[in-house]
């Protein structure tokens, strides 16, 4: 027996001593002034695996992100989101507005030493256009309707229309070598998994479901990048992301609305290695209504689900604060934004007003009825947290006015083939991207309401559409402002959608990683990670360079 | 026997045929394709590209008919090329006309899963069959109550919860083991002892919090079997020849008692290759559960077809070798004395 109680006392000392001993050799203050160096790996997270490293045939985010690191564009949007060089050092927009130039940087070169000519983009453009490509983005770049190469550094193309949107298509096609894909099968080769680009990165190795390790491209077109190993670790589940990141073994992941207000301002030890930013995201969440369908069709209806609803509570609620209620389809902040429109207010005393004005009257129950027939409808939306959490919000808001709201939550596949299809829905709850072009024409003009086109709500307005029309061929930017103002002003009157909220992208980045932009510019933080650094003293040493 | 067996075998294909048949209509009545997975909701992805990627794939065709192209396939061993990621090879690597080798879908997760479920096989089993005997033979003791009790928590604490919460433990505040993965980031620069140990610091969680849910039915099963051969004439007349307690639990009963596992063991071989979508997720391991899953959401039907195929042929193959196996270990089933 006593023998047993030693054993037990020196089991739980050794336990104590472990953790004693640890804590103390963890003294590193990560506050310090470092010179920036090149070096070191970054090890971040991601929830899916990328499909493949082709982004015209991919499609998911995990795809693009990394093939971002390897392909280049023609051109990019800087920090202000304004297009700047890359492959090309120049662009020229002609008088008609119909062909763009553009004149390639000198001695551009691939990874394996070929040289990057204006051939390898003529072959792109043949590449995403051609029908046997299995792309959904070829619409956009089969408007081109000459591509031209006069000589090695010039690639000329004509479009049949002025198309303002198209600098936009062109800073996002990553070019392709043709030396290597010329005889291949684009929809199936070995080139899709072991890519040859001319960006800051190169693939050195893809463990399939686990880990996809890019290392410096020596002969990077816009010069080296600091870090010169980069592993991205396929880690589903968030918070096993999140274990790996208090535990030191990854450097950066995207983080949710309750780690970010809640658990990290609790964490004294999280707060001395991780610095969090945020940046308004590139998405917008709505409640949109099917204007095909009674009551929606009347504007006087919409307008009152408009004041009835809260959304700043809707914000606190659902995504603790951290986003910003918005009024027009795009960034705020940006040009695109029409300043002088302003959401619509929380109202429900105005809320009634309009809805007794479309007919509605309460019974002795409150409910509200027009011909007998109580208000009531069914909110869909996919299986998404915070759409769910939204809906349930606005449920309580509009039962509160006496009107009956059912909540269904829908598989994606489904949701748009059962559903949004087809038409058959009420009102859904949906997002979408705050593009960078301000062009949404396939979103709003009333001619792309046709089964699996955009324009799924049915919204239809003539000045809208004139709108629509006339702002995707003008290439001046200050009138392409005033148009797209307009459209967003028409847009909030009419009230098609609720605009619910633009929520912030949150990050968690460990602090050996230094060189992160403060304040945050526009692009966000991750616009220029190229420039980002890791010294020496803080670099992991489990990892060899 | 062998006529039996011959029959058994030729019987398979009809079997086979019909469930394939059921999962591919199955499959097809869900809503959408492969063109409709949520990147696609893209404004800058046009209805006709997505129409054109419809006929690509064949997926214009009505059901029967893509049934047929498939069957057709799969008569010559072809499973195909998954749609989602980009025209992998669904069941292993094919090699392309300059040699380069692209490996198969499940060719790289069906290892990983195997190794998985067969260290959890053998766990759940070693440790239930020492369980399920202590208990049976300390009957009715605190012994054989606290043994019943950790063996139904074990089946009743939600997995997700306790991976989570070993995994802060050793991996979080005590650095004992990794929390995520199958490797260390750099683990190409270890020896091959040094990776192999690697691995095996990355399987403890997984493998022990699959097994844990295991253990209730396979230990009271052989508890329940244990009381069930204890209580017999033949282990009473062992005892009254004075044989040791010890040779009676161990050489008699026991032999007897873990019979019906045999049954067991293959009805979970088409198990072998299932993952747990959860457990994966959360350990991110790339194993089978997840990729179904995910080929489900994708609407990946080769893939899909692929899975349900081997898992299909891999049921019948179980219940084929349970048979065998008992025939093989129990005289009276061979000798037809016992249906």
């Amino acid at each position: 027996m006593k023998k047993k109680f030693l054993l037990f006392t020196i089991f739980i000392c050794s336990i104590l001593t472990i953790n004693c001993s640890k804590e103390s050799s963890e003294v590193i203050d990560y506050n310090r002034k470092f010179n920036s160096n090149s070096g070191g790996t970054l090890i971040n997270a991601m929830s899916g695996e990328p499909s493949n490293l082709i982004a015209m045939i991919a499609g998911d985010s995990a795809s693009s992100v990394i093939a971002g690191n390897i392909f280049n564009s023609l051109i990019k949007y800087d920090e202000n989101l304004d297009y700047a060089p890359e492959l090309a050092e120049s662009w020229e927009i002609s008088n008609n507005q119909k062909t763009i130039t553009f004149k390639l940087k000198k001695g551009l070169k691939w990874q394996d030493g070929q040289p990057l000519t204006s051939s390898d983009v003529l072959f792109t453009w043949k590449l995403i256009t051609d029908p046997k490509t299995r792309t959904p983005y070829a619409a956009d770049y089969q408007l081109v309707k000459k591509a031209l190469t006069p000589d090695p550094l010039t690639f000329k193309i004509t479009y049949a229309d002025s198309y303002a949107p198209a600098l936009d298509t062109w800073a996002s096609l990553h070019i392709l070598p043709k030396h290597i894909l010329k005889n291949e099968d684009i929809n199936n080769t070995f080139f899709s998994r072991n890519p040859i680009g001319s960006s800051y990165y190169k693939l050195n190795n893809w463990i399939s479901g686990q880990q996809v390790t890019l290392i410096a491209n020596d002969k990077s077109t816009s010069g080296p990048p600091l870090i010169k190993k980069l592993i991205s670790r396929i880690i589903p589940d968030t918070s096993s992301q999140f274990l790996e990141l208090t535990a030191d073994n990854i450097d950066l992941m995207n983080i949710n609305p309750i780690q970010y207000q809640r658990v990290f301002p609790a964490r004294k030890d999280l707060q001395k290695k991780i610095s969090l930013y945020k940046e308004l995201g590139n998405g917008y969440t709505y409640l949109g209504f099917n204007l095909r369908k009674a009551p929606f069709n009347n504007i006087k209806v919409r307008k009152a689900l408009n004041y009835a609803i809260d959304k700043e509570e809707v914000i606190k609620g659902v995504l603790l604060g951290l986003g910003e209620s918005i009024s027009s389809p795009y960034k705020p902040g940006t040009r695109w934004n029409n300043p002088d429109l302003k959401p619509y207010p929380y109202n429900p005393s105005k809320a009634l007003k309009l809805l007794s004005d479309a007919g509605y009257t309460k019974n002795n129950k409150g409910i509200l009825l027009k011909d007998g027939k109580p208000l009531k409808f069914e909110i869909i939306t996919n299986q998404n947290k915070q759409r769910e959490m939204t809906a349930v919000l606005i449920q309580r808001r509009l039962q509160e006015i006496g009107i009956e709201v059912s909540i269904r939550v829908i598989e994606w596949a489904s949701f748009v083939n059962r559903f949004i299809k087809t038409g058959d829905f009420d009102v859904v709850v949906l997002g979408w991207s705050l593009s960078l072009d301000p062009d949404q024409y396939n979103i709003w003009h009333s001619s792309q309401q046709g089964p699996g086109q955009f324009n799924f709500l049915g919204y239809s307005n003539k000045n809208v559409d004139k709108l629509l029309e006339v702002g995707r061929k003008e290439l001046n930017i200050l009138k392409r402002e005033k148009i797209y103002h307009e459209f967003s002003k028409y847009l909030l009157e009419d009230s098609p959608i609720v605009y619910l909220y633009a929520g912030y992208g949150l990050s968690a980045v460990h602090k050996r990683i230094k060189g992160i932009k403060q304040p945050t510019p526009p692009a966000g933080i991750y616009h220029n990670s190229y420039d980002w650094f890791m010294p020496k003293p803080l670099r992991r040493n489990e990892i060899l360079e | 026997m062998t006529a039996y067996l011959i029959k058994r075998i030729l019987w398979m294909i009809p079997m086979l045929i019909g469930i394939s048949l059921i999962s591919f209509f199955i499959m097809h009545l869900a809503p959408g394709d492969v063109t409709s997975n949520e990147a696609s909701f893209n404004p800058r992805a046009s209805e006709e590209s997505r129409q054109k990627l419809r006929e690509l794939y064949n997926l214009d065709k009505p059901v029967i008919i893509q049934y047929g192209l498939w069957l057709k396939r799969i008569s010559q061993l072809d499973f195909g090329n998954s749609f989602a990621s980009h025209q992998k090879p669904v069941l292993w690597e094919k090699k392309d006309k300059s040699g380069n080798i692209t490996k198969g879908l499940i060719q790289e997760s069906l290892p990983i899963t195997l190794m998985i479920n067969l260290l959890g096989i053998f766990i759940i089993f070693s440790i239930s069959i020492c369980l399920g005997t202590l208990s049976a033979v300390r009957q009715n003791t605190w012994i054989d109550r606290a043994i019943t009790l950790f063996v139904f928590i074990g089946f009743a604490i939600p997995g997700f919860w306790l991976a989570l919460l070993l995994m802060y433990w050793t991996g979080v505040s005590n650095h004992w083991l990794p929390i995520s993965g199958l490797h260390s980031p750099g683990f190409q620069s270890f020896s091959n002892f040094g990776q192999f140990i690697d691995l095996l610091k990355h399987l403890v969680l997984p493998v022990s919090i699959s097994s844990l849910s295991g253990l209730a039915g396979i230990s009271l099963y052989v508890r329940n079997g244990m009381l069930d051969i204890l209580h017999q004439d033949f282990i009473t007349t062992a005892r009254s020849k004075g044989l040791q307690e010890n040779k009676i639990v161990f050489v008699h009963a026991l032999k007897n008692a873990i019979l019906p596992l045999i049954t067991i063991i293959g009805l979970s071989i088409p198990g072998l290759i299932g993952g747990s979508v959860i457990t994966e997720s959360i350990f991110a391991i790339p194993g089978m559960g997840k990729l179904f899953y995910d080929s489900v959401l994708m609407r990946d039907f080769p893939v899909i077809m692929g899975i349900l195929t081997i898992g299909s042929i891999l049921t019948l193959i179980g219940n084929l070798l349970a048979d065998i196996g008992y025939a093989w270990a129990d005289p009276r089933v061979r000798k037809g004395l016992v249906k």
